[in-house]
């Protein structure tokens, strides 16, 4: 069969079981829809939160950009685990002592004000939405290339099967459709990266075999792909290029960032005890690492073999899956020399993302308008097709691409349904409950969480069909935001009694306005300015949460040293987080 | 009464401590002194290499479950651990009682 059929085979039993599930697991009050009940066992929950966690970003993008970024990669393997540790060590277990639905939620009560809570939902709503519309841009491109839809069809298939179980299950349904998902995202990522790990060193185990020697007897595979990098000129695979302290704020913003985004701390309201919060993080995280132990062992892979495919070859010669991928504008190459073949080597083929004109070349390929780059380069790839085009790269089986599909499909929905949740809860349960219509009942309540969804579906599909910018950027902005507003309250909240409202509310301004300033600056208002010289202190955008989260840390303390300690009643609060009983 | 001042100092001692080995093996090894350690050779990889893209991670899951044990135990000793009968009573109803228990 071929590749696009049991594509639609693989990938429709898969949607058919969601929607079975969400039918199953149906929500009956605000209690199911917010935090299922509270009754999600710890193991359910830990996968529910690894797959809520693995975003189209994790499973599309990551290992395309480990591929291109070599050593310097482990930024985002370090950055996105290491903020579980500190999720379970400072957040979780007290969150969930805490006990009500939100992250807005804890911020309005502990800080004793509805300012604060207003601040939080803006934030909140902020992060949810760049989020999402990384995930709408994952789903777009899976459809794009693999079903033979239009981007617009495909994001709509895709919403409105979300749309299905997240409107009617809320919490519970995406919580046990999160389930699910995980194991067909995992399953799909790592049959194809034990294949080809066999395939290139004879080791099953990905993690042992980019360690190992090759098969054709060239020596260790890390070896060999240092040699082929410096030939063309991209320095050393195994070695960095990053400034060290650059390096160190991104990775802090990501573990941060991770810590404090809205989806991922509600998962941890979802189980019954302190010490299931506790746990659920543990297994969450072994089955994130997973898959991120793995992923560097396919970016090497990748990296390698894509390498060795196009390096120097004939362009008429090349596989299918090269001009498949040309087809949907994510590969060009500009024949700069005439000599028919592919000279792949560091540094730009031309200015800016392919734009091609109607014509085409003497080897056949498309044209393009974008002036020549500085560098003697031909070649152009979009680093987020490598997971997708890997399995063709090394031509494995065509139901393996096929899985491929699925499963990036499953990591794209499920994070998409979670921030969706955090987007209807934040209106629903924070504004309208909370602040506007205190007096609306469970019913009245439940049915303006469904409303709110629907209506952050729409959105969330509009982004899908005008997608901006590169999935793992736009998931940059999120952390960066996430790091510099949540963390430092949500933790000064637990750990530090004294903090009050105004503290508080200062920090969480000061961390949002920096971030999104610096960031904002620097990718939309002057592109051209984003470059080691004029970032302050040598962070670049990604590590700016870092900054924008030292600064909310100094400003909120500063101000709660001149304001009025926080009411007697909000202080026990703060006594009775601390301990897992009554 | 329980002694809850001495159970979040002991808390915050362990806390500490993880987070520095946390800190140690990702930003300690895995970015700053990573060059350094690339000279040693770990198996096939260069060992820093290793570490910033394999045991980084491996660090933050072993520490977790530590984290796990260790508090469990904290819990017991102190008496704050949540035997099942102390648990807050919404939190034990199952599933099919969830109807009728109105929030707040």
């Amino acid at each position: 069969m071929d590749v696009q059929t049991l594509t639609y085979i693989i990938v429709g039993f898969t949607f058919a079981l969601y929607i079975g599930i969400a039918i199953w697991a149906k929500a009956g009050t605000t209690d199911d829809f917010y935090v299922a009940g509270h009754h999600v066992h710890p193991l359910a929950n830990g996968m529910a939160t690894a797959a809520d966690w693995m975003s189209a970003a994790s499973f599309l993008s990551m290992a395309g950009l480990i591929s291109f970024m070599g050593r310097d990669g482990a930024m985002y393997l370090m950055g996105w685990t290491g903020g579980y540790v500190l999720l379970a060590l400072l957040l979780a277990p007290y969150l969930r002592k805490f006990g009500q639905f939100t992250v807005p939620d804890f911020v309005g009560d502990r800080y004793y004000s509805d300012a604060a809570r207003t601040v939080a939902v803006i934030c909140a709503l902020f992060i949810s939405f760049t989020y999402v519309a990384g995930q709408m841009r994952g789903v777009g491109i899976v459809f794009s290339r693999f079903l033979a839809v239009d981007i617009t069809t495909g994001v709509i298939i895709g919403m409105s099967i979300v749309f299905f179980y997240a409107v009617l299950g809320g919490m519970k349904g995406i919580t046990y459709t999160q389930v699910a998902q995980y194991c067909v995202l995992i399953f799909a990522f790592m049959v194809p990266a034990i294949f080809i790990s066999i395939l290139m060193t004879g080791n099953p185990v990905p993690q042992f075999g980019f360690g190992s020697e090759l098969v054709d007897g060239s020596g260790y595979l890390l070896e060999k792909l240092d040699g082929l990098s410096t030939e063309i000129g991209f320095g050393e695979y195994t070695a960095g290029n990053k400034s060290t302290f650059d390096m160190f704020c991104i990775v802090a913003a990501l573990m941060v960032g991770t810590a404090g985004l809205p989806h991922v701390i509600v998962r941890f309201f979802t189980v019954p005890k302190v010490r299931d919060a506790r746990l659920s993080a543990g297994y969450a995280l072994v089955l994130i690492a997973i898959l991120y132990t793995t992923a560097p062992a396919v970016a090497s892979f990748a990296r390698l073999n894509l390498i060795n495919t196009v390096s120097e070859a004939e362009y008429t010669m090349t596989p299918q899956w090269f001009k498949n991928w040309e087809a949907i504008d994510l590969i060009a190459w500009r024949d700069k020399n005439n000599d028919g073949k592919i000279q792949y080597l560091a540094g730009n083929a031309f200015e800016g993302s392919p734009s091609f004109t109607d014509g085409t070349g003497a080897s056949g390929e498309r044209l393009l308008s974008n002036a020549d780059g500085s560098s003697a380069n031909e070649l152009y790839i979009d680093q987020d097709i490598m997971v997708l085009a890997n399995p063709e790269i090394a031509q494995l089986p065509n139901w393996v691409v096929a899985l491929v599909v699925a499963g990036g499909l499953a990591a794209a929905l499920s994070t998409a349904a979670g921030l969706l949740l955090v987007i209807s809860t934040s209106v629903a349960h924070d504004l309208f409950k909370k602040m506007l219509l205190p007096n609306i009942t469970d019913k009245q309540e439940l049915m303006f969480a469904r409303m709110a969804v629907a209506i952050a579906v729409l959105i969330a599909g509009y982004f899908g069909i005008n997608p901006p910018g590169f999935v793992a950027q736009v998931v940059a902005f999120a952390f960066g935001l996430a790091a510099s507003t949540f963390f430092p309250i949500i933790l000064m909240g637990i750990f530090y009694k004294p903090m009050n409202k105004e503290g508080a509310i200062a920090g969480m301004v000061t961390g949002l306005v920096f971030t999104a300033a610096y960031i904002s600056y620097f990718k939309f208002v002057d592109p051209s300015a984003n470059n080691a010289e004029n970032w302050w202190l040598g962070v670049s955008p990604e590590g700016a949460g870092t900054l924008g989260m030292t600064l909310n840390f100094v400003v909120a303390y500063g101000v709660s040293k001149f304001t009025a300690a926080p009411p007697q009643a909000v202080q026990d609060m703060v006594e009775r987080i601390r301990v897992p009983r009554g | 009464m329980t002694n809850l001042e001495g159970y979040w100092k002991e808390n915050v001692k362990l806390v500490l401590k993880l987070l520095s080995i946390w800190f140690i093996a990702s930003y300690g090894m895995g970015i700053l002194f990573v060059d350094y350690l690339n000279q040693f050779q770990f198996f096939g990889f260069p060992f820093g290499f290793w570490v910033a893209q394999q045991g980084a991670i491996y660090v933050f899951v072993a520490l977790i479950f530590v984290y796990v044990v260790k508090m469990n135990t904290l819990d017991k000793k102190y008496g704050v651990d949540e035997s099942d009968d102390d648990v807050p009573v919404e939190d034990l109803r199952p599933a099919e009682d969830a109807e009728d228990k109105g929030e707040q």
